[in-house]
């Protein structure tokens, strides 16, 4: 372990942490206003263009690859684009080449002949790697959507590099510690001495490329940041390098706020800046982030609907001895959602804590109030259970200790349609394919608990088996075809892994096994046997009433498939980890599930992450929270997401009322050791109205699954599902 | 014992707001003295109707949400007429008053008895619905003479405990100008009235009516203009320090 690099001390011993309220805050300088309004136009392009600008199909994208690109030079602060052009996206095959030759086509484009035969015929990619290691199940379970998203064609993402380390040491002390670390990886030559080895160098040459990079734009990077521009711009190149070379489903930016409020304190305090231009550094950099794009297919838009990059940064918290880590940037970043208006991407994230500043606190409310762009996590609950108290959330709700933690990204696994192999022995209720071998159907006309959750378990048990091989293959491959160089390059070398696994269809699963327990259930088979439809005779107490009788079958879930998870060999000795969280494919997931026991119908959408089923939370938002909230976060350490919507008038009927309740209520849902929130305070009218003319609503934001989108980059199947939610409202 | 531990409740709303400060929990109970031309809840008019739901039961939910109370928040029974089952509201305010739950009753004051008093002394907030300061037209719109609830009224006042007055704004039937200033001289020297909320009439609740086969007495009557509403909102401010 090296002790040279510790950015947590850094910013624990210099923070200035601000109790004050907003009134300090800036609006957007005119340069940001003009240059805003020139990427609003491109912006407008790329919609009208069906969703894509430009594609550079000829240059392979590495950290330096491209020439400098502006959007306007005169304008830019903060400067650096993945490509030459602003919204010009890059292709990068070493995660598939399959996938990106069909992207270009999917936009009208033709990739590069010679790098579709560099990549098919001499060059190994990540994708082709996974397929020749993968088992006939592993096959069987993607093919019938128990695995469904998995990171088998596409970059694996999740990384968070700690970039705040360009910005504090410069590139050339990394180098040497980097070179230190190998230097040290001596002796017998194990298969992970030697991996280990080039790994390091392969981390050596990102973080020259990177200053390279950053000297085409005029910078020399090889020393420290000095100023606050040069902190922004120092920690913007190394996120650019990632961007540059990676395509990663999720790449987040970690918690860079604080750190560069020291830099912006001390130019403010010499004189050096003003105010406006401390917020006009911070708005640049979200300038450019919100432009920041990755190439995707069709396919993939379904499963991770409008383009997200889950750029997310987290703000807030507090440090372990009881301070709070307010600063006034953390306060410039949400302001940014003001000066240049809503915005899904970064994905700003506050990170609870009940004894943050009470301004902050207000402050955040307001602003979700105002534009729905923020989520909020429980920083009390990852302090305590985590240990850490310097770390990012990468994706959507997942906790990265900053420069010492990294995941496997794993998608999810369809634990609805789990429950119908378990009722129906193993065999897919879609295509008839036999996937478990050694599993009865259940007998008899009417569903009995004791014998179908006895197939459940032993349904979990094979498919956690299964599940955990199969990301073992594809991270294997990930790290062999197309390793992480520039964020690993900024990461601690002996760096702790955990391997992020994923459920979808908790609260169908869990109202299904509460109507078989509680309520008659018959079975209707085919003429093959299995079971294509159910009729439910009575009630049944439903997740999301905040009734422990079928709570407690959520919980159990979640608890048995984590236990089953931890049974197994990981690669890389990770540690797994289970979320409970959809993004925006509980769509797909439902479209590729039966008709279930609690009366959901054949292809018919599940609720978004650990949400309880559209409108059966009949109960008030507080009882709705009560449920979810029970998902003990222990057993789900890689979050469990909540997606909360409720009328404006029903939160109170001030602005003053409406901010009071918020806070309140936040405060009360992680009181109960609840872990997310994704707040949306919304009219289902406002809804209609983008989808009648969305060209009217460019930037309403709304929160979805861990992360925002931008409503109207939503397919209509995703957008009625989205109204299908429970509107929280009062009469 | 048995059953009186029960109450006839109408629904439960877990996430109240606007029903007192915070959030609360709101308790509709079932059945109604008042047959108020406006009412947005004709199906809680009938003793008969709703679900029993026991004091404990009540206590438990509110105690499953006590974290979101906040230093504000609390439980608030509204109905119908709470003060019908005052025997059931005693148990459950004393209940409530020893968790450290805030109180609010929203009652239209009309019955008065030493328990209904003894359940106003466990209410932190008593939330009086005046529905017309002149008799004969309360009696027009309610069924009933106000006398009792401007009794009750005096009495919460010379109890030194908070109270908040609630107005429901009907074009026609009470915003005309001298109805509202006489309100206004009524109470202008109580102390304890921390706030007057008017609450503009709103049809939303007359589907209701069809599905119970009432007739509905205000038909045609349009919600109060966004003037009106300000028009009484000054008047008020006149007389009271938040409305």
């Amino acid at each position: 372990m090296n002790m040279n690099i510790n950015v947590r001390d850094f910013v624990f011993k210099n923070i200035k942490a601000y109790d004050g309220d907003a009134s300090f805050l800036s609006g957007a300088t005119s340069k940001t206003k003009k240059l805003w309004t020139e990427c609003q136009k491109l912006l407008k392009k790329e919609a009208d263009a069906g969703g894509v600008l430009d594609i550079d199909t000829e240059t392979i994208s590495t950290i330096d690859s491209h020439k400098a690109g502006y959007i306007d030079k005169k304008l830019e602060i903060i400067v650096g684009l993945q490509t030459d052009a602003p919204l010009k996206r890059a292709i990068k095959p070493f995660g598939g080449i399959r996938a990106i030759k069909h992207a270009c086509e999917e936009n009208g484009k033709e990739i590069d002949k010679h790098v579709l035969e560099t990549f098919t015929k001499y060059r190994k990619t990540h994708n082709h790697g996974v397929f020749d290691a993968y088992t006939d199940e592993m096959l069987k379970l993607r093919k019938t959507g128990v695995l469904t998203g998995l990171p088998d064609a596409y970059a694996r993402g999740r990384i968070i590099g700690d970039y705040r380390r360009v910005a504090l040491y410069g590139i050339d002390k990394l180098i040497a510690d980097k070179k230190q670390d190998k230097e040290n990886l001596l002796g017998s030559m194990t298969d992970e001495k030697i991996r280990l080895r080039e790994e390091i160098s392969e981390q050596i040459n990102a973080l020259e490329l990177m200053k390279k990079m950053a000297e085409r734009y005029g910078f020399d990077i090889s020393v420290p940041a000095v100023s606050a521009k040069e902190a922004v711009q120092w920690t913007y190149f190394a996120y650019l390098s990632a961007v540059k070379e990676q395509d990663g489903a999720a790449m987040s930016l970690g918690n860079v706020s604080n750190f560069l409020d020291i830099y912006i304190e001390k130019d403010l305090k010499s004189g050096l800046i003003n105010e406006s231009q401390a917020q006009e550094l911070i708005d640049q950099l979200i300038i450019k982030l919100r432009l920041v794009r990755h190439l995707r297919t069709d396919e993939y838009n379904l499963l991770f609907a409008g383009d997200p990059t889950w750029i997310t940064e987290s703000l807030g918290g507090m440090w372990q001895n009881g301070q709070h880590k307010v600063t006034k940037t953390s306060y410039r970043f949400l302001q940014t959602l003001y000066n240049l208006g809503a915005s899904p991407e970064p994905n700003l994230t506050v990170l609870w804590s009940e004894k943050l500043p009470k301004a902050f606190k207000e402050f955040c409310a307001k602003v979700s109030i105002d534009t729905s762009s923020i989520q909020y996590e429980n920083d009390d609950l990852m302090r305590d259970v985590a240990k850490v108290d310097d770390y990012g959330i990468s994706c959507c709700v997942s906790l990265l200790n900053s420069g010492k933690q990294m995941q496997f990204f794993g998608a999810r696994c369809n634990i609805a349609k789990a429950l119908l192999l378990a009722i129906n022995g193993g065999v897919d209720e879609l295509t008839g394919i036999k996937i478990i071998e050694g599993i009865d159907p259940v007998k008899g006309q009417f569903l009995n608990y004791q014998e179908v959750s006895k197939n459940f378990k032993k349904t979990m048990t094979f498919l956690a088996e299964n599940y955990v091989n199969t990301m073992n293959v594809i991270h294997y491959m990930h790290d062999k075809y197309y390793y992480e160089r520039s964020q690993m390059a900024l990461l601690d070398t002996d760096v702790n892994r955990v391997m992020a696994f994923g459920l979808a269809g908790l609260s169908v699963a869990a109202d299904s096994l509460s109507a078989i327990k509680f309520a008659k259930v018959k079975t209707i088979r085919n003429e093959l046997g299995v079971t294509t439809d159910f009729e439910i005779d009575g009630n049944f107490p439903k997740y999301g009433n905040d009734d422990d009788k079928v709570d407690s079958l959520a919980k159990w879930i979640v608890e048995n498939f984590d236990k089953e998870l931890h049974k197994h060999h990981i690669y890389r000795n990770a540690m797994p980890t289970l979320s409970i969280l959809t993004i925006t494919s509980n769509v797909v997931y439902g479209k590729k599930t039966g008709t279930t026991p609690d009366s959901r119908k054949v292809g018919m959408p599940f609720a978004p992450g650990a949400n309880p089923m559209h409108g059966r939370d009949t109960s008030g938002a507080i009882a709705s929270l009560n449920s979810v909230a029970k998902i003990s976060y222990k057993n789900a350490r890689d979050g469990v997401s909540n997606t909360f919507t409720v009328t404006p008038k029903s939160l109170g009927s001030s602005l003053e009322e409406q901010i009071d309740n918020l806070t309140t209520l936040l405060d009360g849902y992680f009181k109960k050791r609840a872990h997310h929130i994704n707040v949306n305070i919304l009219n289902k009218e406002t809804l209609l109205k983008a989808m009648e003319s969305p060209e009217l609503y460019p930037q309403l934001t709304i929160r979805v699954s861990g992360y925002a989108v931008n409503f109207v980059k939503l397919n209509r199947e995703q957008q009625m599902e989205v109204l299908a939610r429970t509107f929280f409202e009062s009469m | 014992m048995k059953a009186c531990s029960f109450m006839k409740i109408h629904s439960i709303e877990t996430f109240g707001t606007g029903e007192g400060p915070g959030i609360r929990l709101l308790v509709f109970t079932q059945g109604c003295n008042f047959r108020c031309s406006y009412c947005h809840n004709p199906d809680t008019f009938e003793i008969n109707g709703g679900k029993e739901m026991s004091v404990d039961e009540i206590i438990k939910t509110a105690l499953n949400q006590k974290e979101y109370f906040g230093e504000k928040g609390g439980i608030t029974v509204s109905g119908g007429e709470p003060t019908l089952q005052v025997e059931e509201m005693i148990k459950l305010f004393s209940r409530a008053k020893k968790n450290n739950i805030n109180t609010a009753l929203d009652t239209n004051g009309s019955i008065i008895s030493d328990q209904v008093k003894e359940l106003y002394e466990l209410t932190d907030l008593l939330i009086l619905d005046v529905k017309h300061i002149d008799d004969d037209q309360h009696i027009k719109l309610t069924g009933c003479s106000n006398k009792n609830t401007l009794e009750m009224a005096e009495y919460r006042e010379k109890s030194g405990k908070k109270m908040w007055l609630r107005y429901v704004l009907v074009p026609g039937i009470n915003d005309q100008k001298e109805t509202l200033i006489k309100f206004g001289e009524y109470f202008k020297n109580y102390k304890n009235i921390e706030k007057v909320e008017i609450l503009p009439y709103h049809t939303l609740g007359v589907y209701k009516y069809k599905e119970l086969g009432i007739k509905y007495k205000l038909e045609g009557v349009l919600p109060p203009t966004k003037n009106s509403i300000l028009e009484a909102e000054n008047i008020f401010k006149k007389y009271f320090k938040a409305c």
